[in-house]
């Protein structure tokens, strides 16, 4: 059995990053001295410690002299639960999209796949920006931005899955039995598409991250006092030449962030997926 | 084949009308437009002109295909900054965005094409490995990190390339690869898969048997019949370029349509704004266009299909 296997090794790196930083936003700031808003204006742009920095400052400190690891938990929470945030409304909307259509067909169903068609015939960014410029930035509107990413992929995905299980005896029967709608998609059909759902958000997560984090590197998306890494990295451009830590330290945490999401999403695919299995192999 | 083509057609129109209808929606829903493209301190007779022009005295059904009219014809507005037509402006940043985009897209086929097939006759060896592993990193970098990271390395510790700016070929080396590291790590990725699937075929053991020489196997039997979903990819690949566009050029200060989309949205320049995203929005549904008429091209058994 091959599911049976011990995971690789690039498997076991990317999950011990993944709970690493998980660990790192949830407790992270017990242990930093430090306050997201102390300065500390005689230490500014302090390098890390192993550079010859101060030992009270391990990862360097910024302009206004504030601790580069504080701000770095603090980026590390807000990217991380505005991408989780993001991806569950995007995949709890875009799975009941999909439900909807296969459900009503008709009308309805050409609606909301028309909809699907436009949306994935842009770059999501581009809507996110036209948003965002005439909208003006909130933290509301951009979580809500962030879940509107990729709820067409879900509302293909259910909707093609509920097709395909409604032609099946079980579904047929559930109905026989004179089970609602709810029942029916809610108990027996949802069930039998997790796997194909759950390989999709591992596929979203690190693009809803990607999206943070360009626009909040732009100067577009998470605004200060609120802090993202993405936002660390963009302040660190105009000190590249001075104080180089500012922009890598983020960026490597963005990119550890994404490609272990990345490899754990393809093992799962892999592991939960036997459709594509046998279609590779 | 006239269907196909017909088919194909309505979808892009289909598509294009919902585009300028988001525009719309957007427009009338955020707020009184002529604010919105005029800017709060216009002058009144020119807020007037503006109502009469669009119409904006007339029920929302005139003014709606009044818009599609105006946005058809390439009437944008003017900015709020300088007072110049949006089109004009557009129209003089569109060349570098085009030049930047033609560079990233050639070196990433160049690149991740051969790498592909590579990997996929190399299957499972440590080369195929190695390529797969830097597809992945290359799809896992974020743009913009890789850009500063490229002027980290090239700008400030060896002064081999200018940081910014645009003009020289030197200038265009670093947004290039910046912009063309993604689609490379897909391309090769999509590649491998698809020659992996077209090498097992048995006409694949027939050319073998055959005596037909590797490299014209490789070329002329297989990677035809692999372009399909390559094409797919690249289709697909556009959008992600364009997305990438707006955030490389930012980085590297390079004069196109992305710098000035995040400046015209940082600013709220909204008739730019609106300008730009049409104009982005049509050109990319005319490319999606022209990806899916390749297929038939390529396919004749679409073209069948479709009939």
């Amino acid at each position: 059995m091959k599911s049976m296997q011990r995971p690789g090794l690039p498997v076991l790196f990317a999950g011990a990053i993944l709970f690493a930083s998980v660990l790192v936003a949830l407790v992270g700031n017990v242990f930093t001295p430090h306050a997201v808003t102390d300065q500390a204006l005689l230490s500014r742009l302090q390098p890390p410690a192993f550079m010859g920095g101060q030992a009270e400052f391990p990862l360097g400190t910024d302009r206004i002299g504030r601790d580069m690891v504080t701000r770095l938990v603090a980026g590390l929470q807000m990217s991380l639960s505005v991408a989780l945030m993001g991806t569950l409304i995007g995949a709890v909307f875009g799975t009941l999209v999909g439900f909807a259509a296969a459900h009503f067909r008709g009308l309805v169903e050409e609606a909301l796949m028309m909809l699907v068609d436009f949306q994935a015939s842009l770059p999501f960014i581009l809507i996110a920006l036209t948003l965002l410029a005439f909208f003006g930035n909130s933290m509301v509107l951009f979580v809500i931005l962030m879940g509107m990413f990729g709820w067409e992929t879900y509302a293909r995905l259910a909707r093609g899955v509920v097709l395909s299980a409604r032609a099946q005896p079980y579904a047929k029967a559930v109905e026989a039995l004179g089970a609602g709608p709810g029942r029916l998609y809610g108990l027996h059909i949802l069930p039998n598409i997790a796997s194909a759902l759950i390989v999709q958000v591992t596929l979203t997560f690190p693009q809803i991250i990607l999206l943070e984090t360009s626009l909040s590197f732009l100067g577009l998306g998470i605004q200060p006092p609120n802090i993202s890494l993405g936002q660390i990295l963009g302040d660190g451009r105009d000190y590249l030449s001075t104080a180089w830590w500012i922009s890598v330290w983020p960026g490597l945490l963005i990119f550890l962030i994404t490609l272990s999401m990345s490899i754990l999403g393809d093992a799962l695919r892999d592991r939960l997926d036997p459709m594509l299995k046998t279609r590779t192999s | 084949m006239t269907r196909f083509w017909l088919i194909k057609f309505a979808r892009t129109v289909l598509t294009l009308w919902f585009v300028v209808t988001f525009a719309f929606v957007v427009l009338r829903t955020s707020g009184d437009p002529v604010v919105a493209l005029l800017g709060a301190d216009a002058m009144p007779d020119e807020i007037e002109h503006f109502r009469e022009l669009w119409g904006l005295d007339q029920p929302l059904f005139v003014q709606y295909l009044s818009y599609i009219g105006q946005m058809a014809t390439g009437q944008f507005g003017v900015s709020l900054r300088d007072s110049r037509p949006v089109m004009d402006i557009i129209l003089e940043r569109l060349p570098a965005t085009v030049q930047l985009g033609l560079a990233a897209f050639a070196l990433a086929a160049l690149v991740g094409i051969p790498a592909g097939i590579l990997a996929a006759l190399r299957r499972g060896g440590w080369l195929d490995r190695a390529i797969m592993a830097l597809a992945v990193f290359g799809f896992a970098l974020p743009n913009f990190f890789l850009g500063i990271l490229l002027i980290l390395l090239f700008s400030l510790t060896w002064q081999i390339l200018p940081s910014s700016g645009s003009g020289t070929f030197r200038h265009l080396i670093m947004p290039a690869v910046t912009l063309a590291t993604f689609t490379a790590g897909t391309l090769a990725r999509f590649t491998r898969s698809a020659m992996l699937e077209v090498l097992e075929r048995p006409y694949m053991r027939a050319a073998a048997a055959k005596g037909v020489p590797a490299w014209k196997r490789v070329l002329l039997h297989a990677l035809p019949n692999a372009a399909i979903p390559i094409v797919t990819v690249i289709g697909l690949n556009l959008g992600q370029l364009v997305a990438g566009a707006i955030v490389v050029e930012t980085v590297f200060a390079w004069p196109g349509i992305g710098r000035l989309l995040v400046i015209a949205v940082s600013q709220r320049d909204l008739a730019v704004v609106q300008g730009l995203v049409l104009v982005i929005a049509v050109t990319m549904v005319l490319a999606n266009l022209m990806v899916d008429l390749l297929y038939g091209v390529l396919d004749p058994r679409i073209r069948e299909a479709a009939r």
